[in-house]
């Protein structure tokens, strides 16, 4: 459980870094919190030749309020956003998510972006996106280029970053006024990866549902005006679409009912709240 | 700064429960090894290596953190507390003398980790429900003793520190 051999470079800048991955980022992995990837590499799961630390880029830790969207910056830890003061207005989604994700210690260290970067189908920030419509902010050495939380996540632990590409920073929307939300997950002890994630958002009479944790990126799907049976409905139909399978955790059939339950919990929910 | 050497061994300087404190560690070395066998550190327990027990668990620059899922070249230039740091005078801490009244240990092997989250999690939060102890100690796994006397210890405790600030 002790990391394989590798070179390690803690850039100060980003055009070092990405100065660096423009070389070398076939063989590199970055590190910003290192939760999901420090994990990866005790157990030798990834073999890096180089890890670019970029923890000590300053100009990456900054979150900001820019054009109605929450700007995180890539060295931005998941404990700096839950104690950023304008949470819980500006986004209740994340401020009722976050509290899920692993334990203090590890959003202490955990990033938000690095969350992002490591695409786990059952992760809470990955969803968030998703479901918000957020997008990703990349940059290599020539250019920036923004990606939409759609196109970002490709698969399992994978995205649309390309090797000589870092992570800048993330955007979430900021909540529209009259909007409500929710996020309820399951899991069998308290941080463990949820079995289920559900985040919703109710407007007017417009729904949307985020499920992760099922199929191997966050499913969204828009509803408008739907209540009783024909939600019900549309959450059997969301369960089965989603293709979950069994496994040591939880059957798929557990799982579907997971979305009926707690998808209808969550709706009703993010519906309250926007009353209130 | 220039590009680490995987085979080298590298300078790192940190603070150490007060004290500066320097060594020399190869980039894949963890930080709770680095701190055991390189410094002689040993309070600072290592259990899964994954971040998942909690038994690694130290302060850096205050917030609670995994040392197994740290580098030590990442450690230049930091504030690490570890249990050591904790009594003074070879007096036990409250939190330490609440654990010891209470039998919130058996083996001990897992109590530096839950010592050093309970330190930040009652320094942020000094009046703590029994709920809110048990989420923070949710990170913190523990065999022997089923918890219970552990969340006394941390209430326990808490009631004391709060008695402290207020001089009562």
């Amino acid at each position: 459980m002790k990391p394989a051999k590798f070179d390690y470079l803690a850039p100060e800048t980003v055009d070092e870094a990405t100065a660096t991955l423009a070389e070398r980022g076939d063989d590199a992995r970055v590190m910003a919190g290192g939760q999901s990837l420090m994990p990866i590499l005790n157990m030798r799961l990834a073999r890096p030749e180089l890890v670019i630390d970029i923890a000590r880029i300053g100009t990456l830790n900054d979150i900001r309020l820019k054009d109605d969207m929450i700007e995180i910056g890539a060295g931005a830890t998941q404990a700096a956003l839950m104690r950023w003061p304008d949470l819980a207005a500006m986004a209740p989604l994340l401020a009722a998510a976050l509290p899920h994700i692993g334990h203090f210690q590890t959003r202490n260290r955990g990033t938000v972006c690095g969350s992002l970067c490591h695409a786990d189908p059952s992760s809470e920030l990955p969803l968030c996106l998703a479901v918000l419509g957020g997008e990703v902010v990349l940059e290599n050495a020539r250019r920036q280029r923004t990606v939409g939380a759609a196109e970002f996540q490709t698969g399992m632990l994978s995205t649309a970053k390309e090797a000589d590409e870092l992570v800048v920073g993330a955007r979430y929307p900021v909540a529209r006024p009259g909007a409500g939300h929710a996020f309820l997950e399951m899991t069998r002890r308290r941080g463990d990866f949820a079995i289920v994630g559900l985040a919703a958002v109710a407007r007017g009479g417009k729904m949307r549902l985020g499920v992760g944790g099922i199929a191997d990126r966050p499913a969204v799907r828009d509803w408008d005006g739907l209540d009783g049976d024909a939600l019900d409905d549309a959450l059997n139909a969301f369960a089965w679409e989603l293709g979950g399978t069994d496994d040591i955790h939880a059957t798929a059939r557990y799982r579907r009912e997971m979305v009926r339950t707690l998808g209808r919990r969550a709706i009703e929910q993010a519906r309250d709240a926007c009353r209130s | 700064m220039p590009i680490l050497n995987r085979d080298a061994r590298h300078e790192v300087t940190f603070t150490l429960n007060g004290e500066t404190i320097t060594g020399h560690a190869e980039p894949r070395l963890l930080l709770s090894d680095f701190l055991r066998h390189e410094i002689g550190a040993t309070g600072t327990h290592v259990g899964c290596e994954h971040g998942i027990c909690g038994a690694c668990t130290v302060l850096i620059d205050g917030a609670a953190v995994r040392t197994c899922l740290m580098l030590a070249v990442q450690a230049g230039g930091r504030t690490i507390e570890t249990v050591e740091g904790l009594a003074t005078d070879e007096k036990f801490s409250p939190l330490q003398a609440a654990f010891h009244r209470n039998f919130a240990l058996q083996c001990g092997f897992c109590t530096p980790g839950f010592l050093m989250s309970l330190t930040e999690a009652l320094e942020r939060n000094p009046d703590p429900s029994e709920d809110e102890i048990r989420d923070a100690l949710s990170g913190n796994l523990c065999r022997c003793t089923g918890y219970q006397e552990i969340v006394d210890a941390a209430l326990e405790a808490a009631a004391e520190l709060r008695g402290k600030q207020t001089g009562t």
